[in-house]
């Protein structure tokens, strides 16, 4: 399974998993309804989403809720959180700072900005703080390379990052400014 | 040459992303047109007569791609839209999508009308979430307003039109993969033939189109191909939308007429307006991380002297030995403070990243080639490693499933040729490499 590997020392703080919201079951029913019957296998990426979004990550349990839904094997739900790059099957932390690292945003200082979260926040790329708020991750082209650096969070672009914007996210995402 | 705009035009307009706002300024007239005055195949034919190219990087002719879509009796055909925009350097569809939702969707509804599609699907990236909520929105309008849904305009065709995301994986921009990610699986490519237009969305005939080709042809057909023709040089056609990024002075996205010269793009007033900072430009990769880079003796003048423009032959004149491709149209410019290994490692490390690991020469072979370049990025390399990429490079190329192999192969071997002696500087000068940059490489003595 995925996510056996728990080093992580926000683990124990994740939720403890007992089945989707009713919001969230109708938007699987709604979705479910994009496509003809019998390929409703196609909604699970889109489910999977909404299932991190509720969750904070896709644990087992969860991702076995999706397979029991859709009606499939669980296999077939963990080999697609495991291939797609947007998917947690690890615990994160409250905010998952996902910063481009690839070339165009690296021709304006991408790399400084990583450098600068990570001393700011005092952990490693992929690493999650002590306090389970933020975890900081690097990913590839984010298709913003125009208004770079760039990084996302919970779905929300932050762009032409500079040191100081790096502070006032940071500060905002803590005080629930920005909410997720 | 004036800039005329055929897909930007109204995208200042304020609430241009509402259907009200943008039905006042003429929107949805393709969809009437097409629905109440032509024939599926008199849509198909005017596509074909403006020499549209698919806009997503192959620029393969858009007409011939739907003349090619199987038809047997009783089986489904689909439209799917690509908007897995995930080429480094390109970001020209979310714009369109997040500005002007309504051209997509028009584009979709005349588009399914050719090609007899009665639900079509645009493919998302998932980390564009909230464009795929602008679509929805704009999907729910088109609804409302009787041009989705059963009979439309009471002509009796019927379409639903869904939005579905991705989840991170930029191999999914590839058709057969993003078929796959479509159907809910992992993105692993197919084996073509057989290809979409007779085996695709669950075995059934389908295109796949990349957005900005989808809205192109809202103008084609409201103002015939011929017209749109006659926008352009030779085969490149019409208008193309530029994302423009790295170290310019305005990056951004620009719709240019095909033709354009490269000078003027990089350095015109309505356009990048320059090199940042001051700065001298170093090269360019002109459409996207995967197309040949060309150093900055070759970028604005082809080898032999003529002015470079922006179409798809002019970028690739002179072929992989002096020239490049227009490819999806993500311009990214270096200036003379770049380093070129350190771009190659990072563009290397990004194909090592996203190979979907079905085929061993590009699986191993990106993840190789990223070891040997920063190895000699970080001053830990010989000579030797130089010919080692080069020898990868031939044992990827043409050796996978799908392009994702081509596409990293390319950029390393063009590196290599135009920069070799950036190269053998990180060799010879290991500390000097790792403290500062090369600078401009000189310029080849012409023969």
């Amino acid at each position: 399974m995925p996510n056996m590997k728990r080093e992580n020392n926000i683990a124990q703080t994740a939720a403890e998993f007992n089945g989707f919201s009713k919001e969230t079951i109708a938007k699987f029913n709604e979705i479910k309804n994009h496509f003809p019957v019998g390929k409703e296998k196609s909604a699970i990426i889109r489910m999977l989403h909404l299932a991190q979004t509720e969750v904070g990550w896709l644990s087992t349990e969860a991702m076995d809720a999706v397979a029991t839904f859709l009606n499939i094997q669980t296999i077939e739900v963990y080999e697609v959180a495991t291939f797609y790059t947007m998917f947690h099957v690890n615990p994160v932390g409250k905010h998952v700072f996902e910063v481009c690292r690839t070339g165009p945003c690296m021709l304006v200082g991408s790399d400084q900005i990583i450098d600068y979260i990570s001393e700011k926040l005092n952990i490693k790329v992929g690493e999650t703080t002590a306090d389970g708020e933020f975890t900081l991750k690097t990913v590839e082209c984010l298709g913003a390379c125009g208004y770079a650096p760039v990084l996302q969070c919970k779905y929300k672009f932050h762009e032409n990052l500079t040191k100081d914007k790096v502070d006032e996210l940071i500060e905002a995402y803590r005080s629930g400014i920005i909410e997720n | 040459m004036k800039n005329r705009k055929l897909l930007l035009e109204n995208v200042h307009i304020p609430g241009i992303e509402t259907y009200d706002v943008y039905r006042k300024n003429g929107g949805y007239r393709s969809v009437e047109k097409a629905i109440k005055s032509l024939t599926p195949d008199e849509v198909v034919e005017e596509v074909k007569k403006s020499g549209l190219r698919g806009r997503g990087g192959a620029g393969f002719p858009t007409g011939m791609k739907w003349s090619f879509l199987a038809k047997p009796e009783g089986i489904p055909r689909y439209l799917v839209c690509n908007a897995d925009e995930s080429e480094p350097g390109t970001f020209k569809d979310r714009y369109l999508m997040e500005k002007i939702p309504h051209l997509l969707v028009e584009g979709m509804i005349t588009a399914s009308y050719a090609l007899g599609a009665n639900t079509s699907y645009i493919y998302i990236r998932g980390e564009f979430m909230y464009i795929l909520h602008i679509l929805e929105k704009a999907i729910a309008e088109a609804y409302d307003n009787g041009f989705l849904g059963k009979n439309i305009l009471g002509k009796g065709y019927d379409l639903d039109l869904f939005v579905v995301p991705g989840g991170g994986a930029y191999i999914c921009g590839e058709e057969t993969a993003l078929l796959e990610s479509l159907e809910g699986k992992r993105g692993n490519p197919r084996i073509k033939p057989p290809f979409p237009a007779v085996k695709g969305l669950w075995g059934a005939p389908t295109v796949v189109n990349n957005v900005e080709t989808i809205a192109a042809v809202v103008p084609i057909v409201n103002d015939g191909g011929e017209a749109y023709a006659a926008i352009g040089i030779g085969k490149s056609t019409g208008t193309k939308l530029i994302s423009a990024c790295g170290n310019l002075v305005k990056p951004g996205v620009y719709e240019i007429d095909l033709g354009l010269s490269i000078e003027e793009f990089i350095y015109g007033d309505d356009y990048c307006q320059g090199i940042a900072n001051n700065k001298r430009l170093k090269a360019c990769v002109p459409g996207g991380s995967s197309v040949p880079i060309l150093p900055h003796y070759l970028v604005t003048k082809t080898a032999n002297g003529d002015d470079r423009l922006m179409s798809y032959e002019s970028l690739a004149e002179g072929a992989f030995a002096s020239g490049s491709m227009l490819g999806s149209g993500g311009f990214i410019v270096f200036d003379e403070d770049q380093c070129i290994v350190r771009n190659t490692w990072n563009f290397t490390r990004f194909y090592a990243h996203e190979s979907c690991g079905q085929c061993s020469p590009c699986r191993e072979g990106t993840g190789w080639m990223e070891k040997v370049l920063y190895r000699l990025e970080t001053g830990n390399g010989n000579l030797r490693d130089i010919d080692l990429l080069a020898e990868i490079n031939k044992k990827i190329e043409g050796n996978t499933i799908c392009p994702l192999g081509d596409a990293a192969a390319w950029p390393v071997a063009a590196a290599i040729r135009h920069f070799r002696d950036e190269f053998e500087w990180h060799v010879s000068h290991k500390e000097e490499a790792i403290k500062r940059n090369y600078g401009l490489s000189k310029e080849p003595m012409l023969a």
